[in-house]
């Protein structure tokens, strides 16, 4: 055990001088490579990752801000709306005011004219009747002598009195 | 916990063949007879007398713990299985003939014994060479051994065999190169989705490796230390846990000093040539030190060259073999009080198996522990020579 032995110092050092230099060349290169690889990739993967995330945010940002901006214009537009309305309301309720205004004055008038035309006209046929009566006693009055010359002489006194 | 409930029949199995020896010598063998049963009621496994496991014991007249625990955690010529199964391991030695190559079931089906004055030893023979505690030696007139009980005889000019240990390396490096292709492989093919089954397995522990020991420690440029990194940490780790592994001869791969001294040395080189020139002032002649200082500073600071890899070494081989130890005491006390009477060695093993499964849950921690340290220690090493001046 404590004893050195040459012949098992030989061996062991060829033994392991070509377990070495097989094992180097043929196992831990590649297992070492794949591992390094892998590694490089998870490590890739997850910077990819963040990055995605940073890129999700950015989005989702951008979003909010479109949203925001949309509502802020819906809200505007919906502002102009009410006032249109209102105002379209108020300007339709003046004018009819002034048409129903101009309509009465139109009526009013016509109603006068009217008025003014059948006085006219009762103002004729009252004389026209009044004519008509007139001439109708005046006839009568006339058709006996008496009073023919009665009339004539009361006439002509009111006419010496004048 | 089944599976580390098979540690115990397999240490047990082990022992019970020393003691089935010793107890032939024994003035008592009636206690022996019961124990025995009681253990393979226990554990209800069938043991046959192994001539080959002799040696664990030394042929020595009564039970010898520490003999049997460093036969254990020593290196062998045969991965031992249990009872007479084993695997028998190549020999190749090299002598002034040259080279000779030989299964090791020549030596373990061919033992001898030697009588001599501290008492009976064996040893393995064949052809022209002897196996004696797993060291080869010529065999020239027989196994001669000296007063200390060392042999005489000449060792082999190289052993290279593919031993217990070696073997448990290149089944590492295997295993290693199993998983890890078929890993890449999965990356390859399934691309750049989530890992699945082994990949899954071994992919927190590949970046466990990568950003918890390597960056931190080196810091800029660590990526270029991260493939050897890994390897000695695998390397470690999977080493340590084949030691738990039981039925595989109980492996002690890490806790050799011959290869923990080659992963040491790895780390030395390594730092050495790419130490910039910030870290070789500092060891040499450090800045802002009065000189008498440095006269002191600069030899240690080199000595520390040396020291680290060392510490890194001695502190792998202790702590694996640290925790072989402790689990063989274990069952070595079970033979120790069997020896006195059948229920003290009954009722020890009881409270012995209970504590070698703590023990093993804790050697699991200390497989994953001391490989993470090592490697730890190799990036900050790694790190200090790459360091750039920063006051």
């Amino acid at each position: 055990m404590l004893s050195v032995s040459i012949g098992t110092v030989i061996w062991t050092t060829i033994a392991f001088l070509v377990v070495v230099f097989l094992l180097a060349k043929f196992a831990w290169k590649p297992i070492l490579n794949s591992i390094r690889e892998r590694e490089e990739s998870i490590e890739k993967a997850l910077e990819d990752a963040e990055k995605a995330k940073e890129m999700m945010r950015e989005l989702k940002e951008n979003n909010e801000k479109l949203l925001q901006e949309a509502r802020m214009e819906r809200d505007e537009l919906m502002k102009s709306a009410r006032d249109a309305k209102d105002k379209m309301i108020s300007e339709a309720k003046d004018k009819a005011k002034e048409e129903g205004d101009k309509m009465i004055t139109n009526a009013k008038e016509t109603i006068r004219a009217e008025k003014a035309a059948a006085m006219n006209e009762l103002k004729n046929l009252v004389a026209e009747l009044s004519l008509n009566i007139a001439e109708k006693i005046i006839r009568e009055k006339l058709a006996n002598e008496g009073k023919q010359k009665e009339i004539i002489e009361n006439t002509l006194k009111e006419a010496k009195l004048n | 916990m089944v599976f580390y409930s098979f540690f115990i029949p397999y240490f047990c199995g082990r022992i019970s063949k020393t003691i089935k020896l010793t107890e032939k010598r024994s003035a008592n063998p009636t206690d022996f007879k019961t124990f025995r049963l009681v253990l393979a009621a226990l554990f209800a496994v069938l043991f046959n007398l192994n001539s080959h496991s002799l040696h664990a014991s030394g042929g020595e007249g009564s039970f010898n713990a520490g003999e049997m625990i460093m036969h254990h955690i020593s290196d062998a010529h045969e991965i031992h299985i249990i009872g007479d199964v084993a695997i028998y391991l190549p020999v190749i030695i090299k002598t002034e003939e040259g080279w000779d190559v030989f299964s090791s079931s020549h030596f373990y089906h061919n033992e001898k014994h030697l009588d001599s004055a501290s008492g009976g030893v064996h040893y393995y023979e064949h052809d022209n060479y002897l196996l004696f505690h797993e060291h080869i030696y010529l065999k020239e007139d027989g196994l001669v051994l000296n007063e200390a009980g060392e042999p005489v005889n000449q060792a082999v000019a190289l052993d290279m065999s593919i031993t217990k240990n070696v073997a448990g390396i290149f089944l590492t490096i295997i295993l290693m190169l199993i998983i890890f292709m078929s890993i890449a492989k999965a990356y390859k093919t399934r691309g750049m989705v989530a890992p699945k089954g082994l990949q899954g397995f071994m992919e927190p522990l590949i970046l466990f490796v990568r950003d918890e020991v390597a960056r931190p420690s080196i810091g800029k440029g660590a990526d270029r230390f991260v493939p050897f990194l890994l390897t000695i940490f695998f390397f470690i780790w999977i080493s340590n846990l084949l030691g738990l592994i039981p039925f595989l001869g109980g492996l002690n791969i890490t806790g050799t000093m011959s290869v923990t001294l080659v992963l040491a040395t790895l780390v030395f080189i390594i730092t050495t040539i790419n130490g910039k020139k910030d870290y070789w002032v500092h060891i040499l002649w450090p800045p802002n030190v009065p000189w008498p200082i440095k006269l002191i500073l600069v030899p240690i600071e080199i000595a520390g060259l040396f020291i680290k890899p060392a510490v890194l070494m001695v502190r792998l081989t202790a702590n694996i073999t640290a925790g072989h130890i402790i689990i063989l005491a274990f069952v070595a006390l079970i033979f120790i009080f069997g020896e006195q009477s059948a229920g003290a060695g009954y009722g020890v093993g009881i409270g012995s198996t209970l504590f070698m499964i703590f023990m093993n849950f804790i050697e699991l921690l200390v497989a994953f522990l001391q490989a993470y340290v090592f490697t730890l220690l190799a990036a900050l090493y790694f790190g200090a020579a790459i360091e750039e001046a920063h006051h």
